[in-house]
């Protein structure tokens, strides 16, 4: 049987995927704390942790500039880093790596067109955590990398993320325009001058400009970024991988998930655990429907509610958890959990390996 | 206040909050409580899916106006009208208005949009934000409530004609961009109605987007959606001991401590929530609407009446310069 536990010990790779606002961040970093503890070198990478999490760990924004993993000062029989993840630096460093000179980097990380790929292309945010994932993992200080997603409303951006953006930089059209010479590029390159003019027109002949060098200094890097996304999409896909889901229990987001599980499965990725979070409490049988009006009926009402809640939920989370062994289902109850401190991840990490710590 | 001044303060209303905090169920509860106050209104949602439809007991939103809930009645309710606008749609109709339908299909097909929406990022906000300016302008209905998306992007999202405004030079862009900052920048027009839990991290989150939405968009803030606030009974901070000598019916140990424990978690829970509230009063100077906890995992209409009841009944207590 798969627990959480186990995962921590064996797996090299655990991605955290979820909704917005159900604490994966705060999930992520108490995983790789409970990994540390149990003997591994851990980094976890954040996407944007709250003020309070960074706090909790130790973790000084100002030293996180270059985008490198900081170890925090824990007690544990491994190692703990976080780093932070810089979207923009970690693109400038991927471009760094694959062109040919400093000169053509330097072309392209100053081109207006690039810096807005970098810093607000859609997927670029899941691209370049994907990529972090990957570069850490070959990084010889660490035998775990756990990685908390962005936010995203389409589940499988992650995993398309560094296809797709692949793809845009190695853009057939810009190809076309771009291509300076040879008998037939040149007549469609004439054509395709039309249809810039009509481009430019809606958003200014600058902004075009700034395309077409950037395509310009691109070429022939393409090549390298396809290998690389290539590896990346390898890696989340590999045994040594797991997926951790984290969620709430509450039906909207349930389905969310569900619908996550799907996609995943469709690209040949299963959950391997799942982590539910801000789970209410059952207070046992409801039995006192017949005191209504009396003295007490502010407690019965308070105990109905609960009960509500608590059979809700458990209605909704049974179509998620079903397919999972017992042991792979996680449920931190609602309340009790309260990450202000390096102490609070570590009950938090408590409540996820339930079995203890060996 | 009277619910049916509030709602006339402007003719937008735009939601926004973190995920996870209610948002999409606020902009339905606000389209709601205006229509009961007669003031007709259109619902605007950006992605598919999300509660609406549930909330409604109707069908997804889509690009196409649906009645989401009937107007008249007794109480004179105006209607509830919803749709979906998504930016692609959005893109398709700003090219087909500017006279570029012809190539809008040859953008699409060589994915050339994509290099321009890359070239000229928060293009597709814009437009987004244009298309609502234009359902103001034809006065559609009284009021829209946008759902934005997630604060955070709330920002960016609204941010999106500054930027451009600087990147694109004159043109048809600039001119829409120059049409959306004017409805931004006008209390009359526009507000924006920020949500949150009363939890530490979205309060915090809810203040700074508080002040990103007012010094760098200068939008006018209406009052703070505070949701998801649990009720504590009157009676249920008194002895529990007590109460049960007096009972007249046996209750059973484990029946006795069955109530205890739920009532010490209500306490404890609502507890938190008054610090968060305290907090968040103290950190903005914005009055607060306060909705309930809803206790089912499956909230339908007859959660949307309570929570419409609610904010009618916090908008009617808030005072003459809070909208």
């Amino acid at each position: 049987m798969t627990s959480l536990a186990t995962l921590l010990e064996q797996q090299t790779v655990i991605v955290c995927v979820g909704a917005g606002g159900v604490g994966k961040t705060t999930t992520a970093a108490a995983l790789a704390l409970e990994a540390a503890q149990r003997g591994r070198r851990v980094c976890v990478v954040t996407i944007d942790p709250a003020r309070r999490l960074s706090d909790a760990m130790g973790f000084d924004p100002d030293r996180a500039i270059g985008n490198e993993p900081q170890q925090i000062d824990v007690a544990a029989k491994g190692e703990l880093w976080a780093v932070m993840l810089d979207t923009s630096t970690t693109f400038d460093g991927l471009i760094r790596s694959y062109a040919p000179s400093e000169e053509q980097a330097q072309n392209i990380l100053t081109n207006d067109f690039f810096r807005n790929i970098a810093d607000s292309m859609s997927g670029a945010h899941e691209y370049m955590a994907m990529e972090k994932l990957y570069e850490l993992h070959n990084d010889e200080r660490f035998d775990l990398v756990v990685v908390d997603t962005p936010p995203t409303s389409n589940a499988i951006d992650f995993l398309e993320a560094p296809d797709r953006i692949t793809q845009f930089l190695d853009h057939r059209l810009y190809k076309i325009l771009v291509t300076p010479t040879g008998g037939l590029a040149r007549v469609v390159n004439f054509a395709a001058q039309g249809f810039l003019r009509t481009v430019a027109r809606i958003v200014s002949a600058s902004v075009v400009d700034d395309a077409i060098e950037f395509f310009a200094a691109f070429d022939g890097m393409e090549e390298g970024f396809r290998g690389r996304a290539v590896a990346v999409h390898d890696l989340l896909i590999a045994e040594d991988t797991a997926f951790v889901l984290v969620t709430v229990p509450r039906n909207d987001t349930v389905d969310d998930a569900a619908t996550f599980i799907e996609t995943l499965a469709d690209a040949d990725i299963a959950v391997d655990a799942i982590v539910v979070n801000r789970v209410h409490p059952s207070f046992g049988l409801d039995r006192l429907d017949d005191h209504g009006d009396g003295p007490l009926a502010p407690f019965i009402t308070v105990l109905h509610d609960s009960q509500a809640v608590a059979a809700g939920q458990d209605t909704v989370l049974a179509t998620l958890t079903d397919e999972l062994p017992a042991g792979a289902v996680v449920k931190i109850p609602f309340l009790d959990t309260d990450v202000h401190d390096l102490d609070g991840l570590a009950s938090l990490a408590q409540w996820l390996t339930p079995e203890g710590t060996p | 206040m009277d619910p049916a001044r509030f709602f006339a303060a402007s003719r937008v209303l735009i939601v926004a909050g973190k995920g996870g905090v209610g948002k999409s169920t606020m902009s339905a509860t606000l389209a709601r409580t205006a229509a009961r106050a007669g003031v007709s209104t259109l619902l605007v949602r950006l992605t598919p899916g999300g509660p609406i439809s549930r909330l409604f007991a109707t069908s997804e939103l889509t690009g196409l106006e649906q009645t989401l809930h009937a107007g008249g009645g007794p109480g004179g309710d105006a209607d509830v009208r919803g749709r979906l606008v998504t930016p692609d749609e959005a893109l398709a109709e700003y090219l087909a208005d500017h006279g570029l339908a012809r190539i809008t299909r040859r953008l699409m097909s060589t994915g050339a949009i994509d290099v321009v929406t890359t070239a000229a990022p928060g293009i597709r906000d814009l437009l987004v934000l244009g298309r609502v300016k234009a359902f103001e302008a034809s006065q559609v209905a009284d009021l829209i409530v946008l759902d934005a998306p997630a604060a955070g992007h709330a920002v960016a999202f609204l941010q999106s004609p500054t930027g451009l405004r600087g990147a694109v030079g004159a043109g048809p862009i600039a001119t829409q961009a120059d049409d959306v900052l004017e409805m931004l920048a006008d209390p009359k027009r526009c507000r924006v109605m920020l949500v949150t839990l009363a939890e530490e991290t979205p309060v915090n989150e809810v203040i700074e987007t508080a002040f990103a939405l007012e010094e760098e968009i200068g939008v006018a803030l209406g009052p703070i959606i505070v949701n998801g606030l649990v009720p504590v009974p009157e009676g249920l901070a008194n002895n529990l001991d007590t109460l049960v000598a007096a009972s007249a019916p046996k209750i059973s140990t484990a029946d006795i401590a069955n109530l205890r424990d739920a009532a010490a978690f209500r306490l404890k829970w609502a507890a938190r929530q008054n610090e968060q509230v305290a907090r968040l009063s103290e950190a903005l100077p914005l009055a607060q609407l306060h909705t309930p906890y809803v206790f089912t995992t499956e909230p339908g209409p007859g959660e949307l009446e309570t929570l419409s009841n609610a904010l009618s009944v916090g908008i009617d207590a808030l005072g003459e310069d809070d909208a």
